[in-house]
């Protein structure tokens, strides 16, 4: 029963809530690297990993601010917490791939104004989740951004082969194929047999 | 462009860059997360707008102000610091006032935080320039961000559920566009204002090169 449960926000936080395709955060990384299928699986590992980080992090800093009765501070200590988790990761992969490093470039430390992160500590604060359903919230929404750009990575692949007219080009056509995935994933939502 | 207009005085026109020639959201594509997330009525995106616009007013002026004081290294870590203390200050007034409103915006009022228009807009203006400059192009930023989500919103809540501010306005027999109220309808219709809006530049583009090759 338990475990169903964890699996459940694991599904729910992947697939049929998707981060990026419905509940749109980080959407700013998906429109930015979703270029080249390999960068997007790169980008996903290292968002998967802060979000990981951040999700324990958040977990602890909320229960520490209650034990203090000052929950204002809440949004600050996350952000501090989630900006020191980037920097760690830039100093990872900086030392491990530099050319992983140059490849993601700007879009690295914007990591810490990726949406999707903070977004992920505010909602399990607001849905008080526990430790471990902390956990498996933090790994879907991980993997659930990374399939997203992946995705979107393979779809904007293709279309650099085919014949689009200018007018469309760019960003409007990505928010487009953007809109058509987000429907796509709604045909999960049955998905969990809730 | 410092060529445009030599009558229009130079604090009109930072006003004006921020509500059309830069619109974040349009033209620069900034902030998306919650141009697209809370637009699903007219209402939400009032309030986003509004809220956002006053914690871009008040960070930029306090990053202003403060600008000849915050050293170099930790500019972004401060930066981020002024913007979240604005961003509760902000969550905690719209509670105060519409507890309603409040939970059908959620999280993402505390989302602010991490809108790229804001932090960018410290960045690249407020840590450069005077504060009245600075508070002008914060208001500018604001009102092209507001427009944005607005232009969203009153699409994606007549289209897909037939009211406009909570008034029905087609009577029962309309068919409301379900789609709209989606996720996948934030998308659809963000995508075609994109179009419609390099649609104009090409026409633009076009008629200034027949223009040019007429001389």
């Amino acid at each position: 029963m338990v475990t169903e449960q964890y699996w459940f926000i694991f599904l729910n936080a992947a697939l049929i809530n998707n981060f990026v395709l419905s509940s749109f955060l980080g959407i700013c990384p998906f429109l930015g690297v979703s270029g080249k299928v390999e960068t997007a699986t790169r980008m996903g590992a290292a968002v998967a990993f802060v979000m990981f980080i951040a999700s324990l992090a958040a977990y602890g800093i909320h229960n520490l601010l209650i034990l203090i009765d000052a929950q204002f501070l809440q949004l600050i200590s996350y952000i501090v917490v989630i900006a020191s988790t980037v920097q760690l990761v830039e100093m990872i992969i900086k030392k491990f791939s530099p050319a992983l490093f140059k490849a993601l470039g700007i879009f690295l430390p914007l990591i810490t104004t990726n949406c999707a992160i903070l977004g992920l500590a505010l909602f399990q604060t607001n849905r008080s989740y526990d430790f471990f359903q902390s956990i498996s919230f933090a790994l879907g929404a991980g993997l659930g951004f990374t399939i997203a750009l992946v995705i979107m990575a393979g779809i904007r692949e293709e279309l650099q082969l085919s014949q689009v007219p200018n007018v469309v080009k760019g960003a409007a056509l990505t928010l487009m194929v953007a809109g058509i995935l987000s429907m796509a994933f709604m045909g999960f939502a049955g998905l969990g047999g809730n | 462009m410092p060529e445009t207009k030599n009558t229009t005085p130079e604090n009109m026109e930072i006003f004006l860059k921020g509500v059309w020639k830069d619109n974040p959201v349009f033209v620069m594509l900034l902030g998306m997360c919650p141009v697209l997330a809370v637009t699903n009525s007219v209402i939400n995106a009032i309030v986003m707008g509004v809220a956002t616009t006053a914690v871009l007013i008040l960070s930029n002026f306090l990053v202003s102000s403060l600008r000849n004081f915050i050293p170099k290294q930790v500019r972004i870590a401060t930066y981020i610091l002024i913007i979240a203390t604005f961003v509760t200050v902000a969550d905690y007034a719209i509670k105060a006032v519409s507890l309603e409103v409040h939970k059908s915006l959620g999280a993402f009022i505390s989302l602010i935080v991490v809108n790229c228009i804001i932090l960018g807009r410290a960045e690249s203006f407020a840590s450069k320039n005077s504060v009245g400059k600075s508070v002008l192009d914060a208001l500018g930023m604001g009102a092209g961000f507001t427009i944005a989500v607005l232009a969203l919103g009153i699409v994606r809540e007549v289209l897909g559920n037939g009211t406009f501010l909570g008034y029905s306005l087609f009577g029962e027999h309309f068919q409301p566009l379900v789609i709209m109220i989606l996720p996948g309808g934030a998308f659809f219709v963000l995508g075609a204002y994109l179009l419609f809006f390099n649609w104009l530049k090409e026409r633009k583009e076009k008629q200034a090169s027949i223009e040019t090759s007429a001389i």
